[in-house]
């Protein structure tokens, strides 16, 4: 068997009041792909910053030996020189700057100080081939989709020689395609020799490249397995990070299904800036009161731009086409009407435009509704945190009080507040846009629960998700979409992975 | 006991932190300027030496909130002075109406900004810095480069006037009712929000710090009215500012619209998918910053008696400095009234007790730069320490 590449000893570190890590250890082989698992929270990201240098020597207590060798690392560059290369699970190209430049960023092909533009080149180019990434060295990196970024920043590991490289949640943002292309570099690198540490909450990526996988639960090691020697289900993963047995990851529900709520008929939607190009392409489409129903497609399939320009117009122009709302035909020509209409859009990206993160839960859950705890136009602060109280509650909000800022709750956290939100405006249509992206699997149960809970209440549910698992767990009916058109619509019995993924793909004929 | 009073304390030092330094300047100074800073002359002349900025202040607070910052006002102020001068002394227009006709000019101008940054999208810094420019230049031109005086006498008396008040001796007896009755509104107001606070079973302070806290504020706003009252009483410009004060605070605080004007500087794009309408808000915040400084330009007009092409340079950077002073944050999205207010009156405070003092105009400039950094620097301290 291959000898240790890597070994962190009793690792702890400490931050005021917290222990995130306690006497961790984590064992990698030479030339593994080895996956670092837990909850959110659990340590992971807190391990890897110990690995990479960025909490210096001292900062923490326990040993790392990288080939056998004890390392005490006092930056990023220490580890860096030594082969350990981290990418973040947020990408940190700078998107002014072209491919080459970010890929040689701090560690620039030079002579005395001058920039050797002709080299930096040549090196850009093997490495994009490396990475099979079709583009030129002098695009700019910001006009790249997520997955080839990706890609640039996995150029930008090569670049530096790397011996273990480590991935946070490098798929998180990726669309199955890319994912796939992803974790086939992955493989081909491991046969190169390059051992990898990746971090993922995609149970079924890991099932398919890791080797051994190292489970961390609440700061501590729970468990290594062994990919080879034992037959490893995901049950028996999530068994691990959660500390229970999650026999089921989706609730159970008997919907009670009623007359149809909402229907779009042709609706069609350009993009906003190249007013040619038809992102949205007369889609039709009906959701039932108490229904759950689901949005499949690739990324760039023109779900996100449905949905968007269904809420009150908010994206794209020369929007064409109907909503009827209970059989009758409604405008929506702003996100105000859109709201008092009774639709709600949760978006996808919760940070940046779903919460206000320096404002607390209850200002964040009351916003987009303040006129119901108002009179005339004075805000009844007790009434707001009578309100807040309860949705925290109901919510399970896991936070010391609704005064805590929304930017210092954990992922999970954040999305049931912005569920809240919108669950508060009482709303007839929600649409929901990746609503568990980022979360980790005991906060996805409940955020479910909270789905499962206002479709039973009557509510119209729209769901766009790219995990099919997702789809198939939760929606009672599922629409894909591809290139902005309806390409199907399935229904929950006769729904399979497969069948979503030949409509996902299925082009213009 | 200790132990409480230790909590309560650090839980509040944040937001008592710049009440409190303003505290220690003003005792500082009243120290080393042997009594002659709270003299009831000198306190009178502090406020009506900063009435202008502090209006600004208010104006820019909202701006800053969100997210933006206003580079003209000094200008603006200088050219609606010009207007009303021109209005009033060469026209002979009453100077109620001019009053009236100024605020709106100000509020095209605000308007003319807001359009640029609101809808066409570009940013605050050069929109204003362009009208910085163009409203100096526009002031010149409307003055012709000279100086325009005087004014009606009613209309100065916004600046110089005191309130009126009955019965003889030198004390200034409404000054000394209005002492007590904002300390009896105080104390009602305060007894209602305890109330209710038990009522929706909010934690509420031990009644006798309740009563210290109470009798502490009453003492203070007590004294000063009695301050202003062995003088000429009641300046009708800090009656003005004290309106101001309570209806922004008030906007702020408990309106929909301050709300939403927080939650569009705390993110803009969140606010505008929770149905804010950002740009028609960002719009209107621009236009009540140039009605303000409109109405800080009368102001100071009013005062010096005089429309000068010079009138107003560097005023945006005191407003601008007594607005982050008083903890508003650059990003957007944090500040309050009473904060810019304070962070107003330091540098007034500073100003004044300096030249008491007899420093000259170049240290001045130096403190007061250093003071602004370390001000902001104290509070991005105990913002990493509490997070």
């Amino acid at each position: 068997m291959a000898s240790n590449l890597l070994e962190m000893q009793a690792i702890t570190k400490t931050f005021p009041g917290v222990k995130a890590l306690e006497n961790v250890n984590l064992k990698v082989k030479e030339g593994e792909i080895h996956a670092l698992m837990g909850e959110n929270g659990a340590g992971k990201s807190t391990l890897m910053k110990v690995l990479s240098g960025v909490y210096e020597f001292g900062a923490y207590e326990g040993d790392i030996l990288f080939k056998g060798e004890t390392c005490r690392f006092r930056t990023i560059s220490d580890s860096e020189k030594k082969g350990i290369v981290i990418i973040h699970q947020e990408l940190a190209l700078i998107p002014q700057l072209s491919v080459a430049e970010n890929i040689f960023l701090g560690n620039e092909r030079s002579k005395r100080g001058i920039i050797d533009w002709y080299k930096t080149e040549l090196e850009t180019r093997e490495l994009l081939k490396t990475v099979g990434l079709d583009e030129k060295p002098s695009v700019k990196a910001g006009s790249l989709g997520v997955g080839k970024q990706q890609l640039v920043e996995i150029a930008k590991a090569l670049s530096k020689e790397v011996k273990l490289l480590i991935l946070d949640e490098p798929t998180a943002a990726l669309n199955e395609e890319d994912s796939e292309n992803l974790l086939r570099l992955l493989l081909s690198f491991k046969g190169q020799g390059i051992t990898s540490i990746i971090i993922s909450h995609k149970l079924n990526e890991i099932m398919k490249v890791a080797d051994s996988i190292t489970i961390l639960r609440d700061g501590k090691t729970i468990e290594t397995l062994n990919v080879h020697e034992e037959t490893i289900t995901e049950e028996r993963i999530i068994q691990g990070m959660v500390g229970r047995d999650l026999t089921h990851r989706y609730p159970l529900r008997t919907p009670t299904i009623g007359d149809i709520g909402f229907e779009i008929k042709d609706w069609t939607v350009y993009h906003p800036v190249q007013s040619e190009r038809i992102m949205v392409d007369s889609a039709s489409l009906n959701v039932r009161k108490g229904e759950i129903v689901g949005i499949a497609g690739l990324m760039g399939a023109g779900r996100t731009e449905l949905a968007m320009s269904l809420f009150g117009k908010s994206y794209g122009q020369k929007i064409s086409g109907t909503i009827l709302k209970n059989g009758t035909p409604i405008k929506v020509p702003t996100i105000s009407a859109a709201i008092e209409a009774g639709i709600a859009y949760v978006t996808e990206d919760r940070k940046e435009y779903g919460l206000i993160l320096m404002q607390d839960i209850k200002s964040n859950i009351s916003l987009a509704n303040l006129s119901s705890i108002s009179r005339r136009y004075l805000v009844n602060d007790h009434q707001e945190l009578v309100e807040a109280e309860r949705y925290r509650e109901k919510m399970a909000i896991k936070t010391p009080s609704v005064h805590q800022k929304t930017g210092n709750l954990s992922g999970g956290n954040q999305q049931k507040v912005v569920l809240s939100k919108w669950i508060f405006t009482e709303p007839e249509l929600l649409i929901l846009d990746e609503p568990t992206r980022g979360i980790d699997v005991g906060a996805k149960f409940e955020i479910y629960s909270i789905i499962h809970d206002a479709a039973s209440q009557g509510k119209s549910v729209l769901m766009i998700s790219s995990e099919l698992p997702e789809l198939l767990g939760m929606c009672d009916r599922i629409y894909v979409m591809n290139e902005g058109r309806i390409t199907g619509e399935v229904a929950r019995e006769e729904a399979t992975q497969e069948l979503l993924m030949k409509y996902m793909t299925r082009g213009r004929d | 006991m200790l132990d409480s009073v230790k909590k309560l304390f650090r839980s509040n030092i944040r937001q008592y932190g710049m009440f409190i330094a303003l505290a220690l300047i003003m005792l500082f100074f009243e120290i080393i300027t042997d009594g002659t800073l709270l003299r009831p002359l000198n306190i009178t002349n502090l406020v009506l030496q900063n009435s202008y900025i502090l209006i600004l202040a208010i104006g820019m607070l909202l701006v800053i909130i969100t997210g933006h910052i206003d580079l003209s006002v000094g200008s603006v102020a200088a050219f609606v002075g010009a207007v009303s001068a021109i209005m009033m002394v060469n026209l002979n227009i009453h100077f109620s109406l001019a009053i009236i006709l100024s605020l709106l000019i100000g509020a095209a101008v605000g308007a003319w900004h807001g359009f640029w940054i609101a809808y066409v999208r570009i940013p605050s810094f050069i929109v204003t810095l362009a009208g910085m420019l163009l409203f100096r230049g526009l002031t010149m031109l409307v003055l012709d480069g000279k100086s325009v005086a005087p004014f009606p006498d009613g209309f100065r008396a916004i600046s110089t006037g005191f309130l009126p008040t009955f019965g003889g001796g030198s004390l200034h007896y409404v000054t000394i009712l209005i002492g007590i009755g904002l300390s009896l509104l105080l104390i009602v107001m305060d007894w209602r929000k305890r109330l209710l606070d038990q009522r929706y079973k909010l934690e509420v302070l031990p009644p006798v710090f309740m009563i210290v806290k109470l009798a502490v504020l009453v003492a203070i706003l007590n004294y000063f009215a009695f301050l202003l009252a062995s003088y000429k009483g009641l300046p009708n410009i800090f009656v003005l500012l004290f309106a101001l004060i309570v209806f922004y605070t008030f906007i702020m605080r408990r309106t929909i619209m301050g709300r939403h004007i927080y939650a569009l500087g705390g993110n803009e794009k969140a606010a505008r998918l929770s149905g804010i309408k950002t740009k028609k808000m960002t719009f209107w915040v621009f236009v009540n910053m140039g009605v303000m400084a409109a109405l800080a330009g009368l102001v100071f007009a009013a005062r010096l008696n005089a429309a000068t092409p010079k009138a107003g340079v560097n005023f945006e950077l005191d407003a601008i400095a007594a607005a982050f002073i008083g903890g508003a944050s650059a990003t957007g999205g944090v500040g309050t009234v009473i904060g810019a207010i304070v962070g107003g009156l330091v540098m007034g405070v500073m100003n004044n007790g300096m030249s008491l003092v007899g420093l000259g105009i170049d240290y001045q400039q130096g403190i007061k730069g250093l003071v602004l950094l370390l001000a902001v620097a104290f509070d991005i301290y105990n913002k990493n320490k509490s997070s």
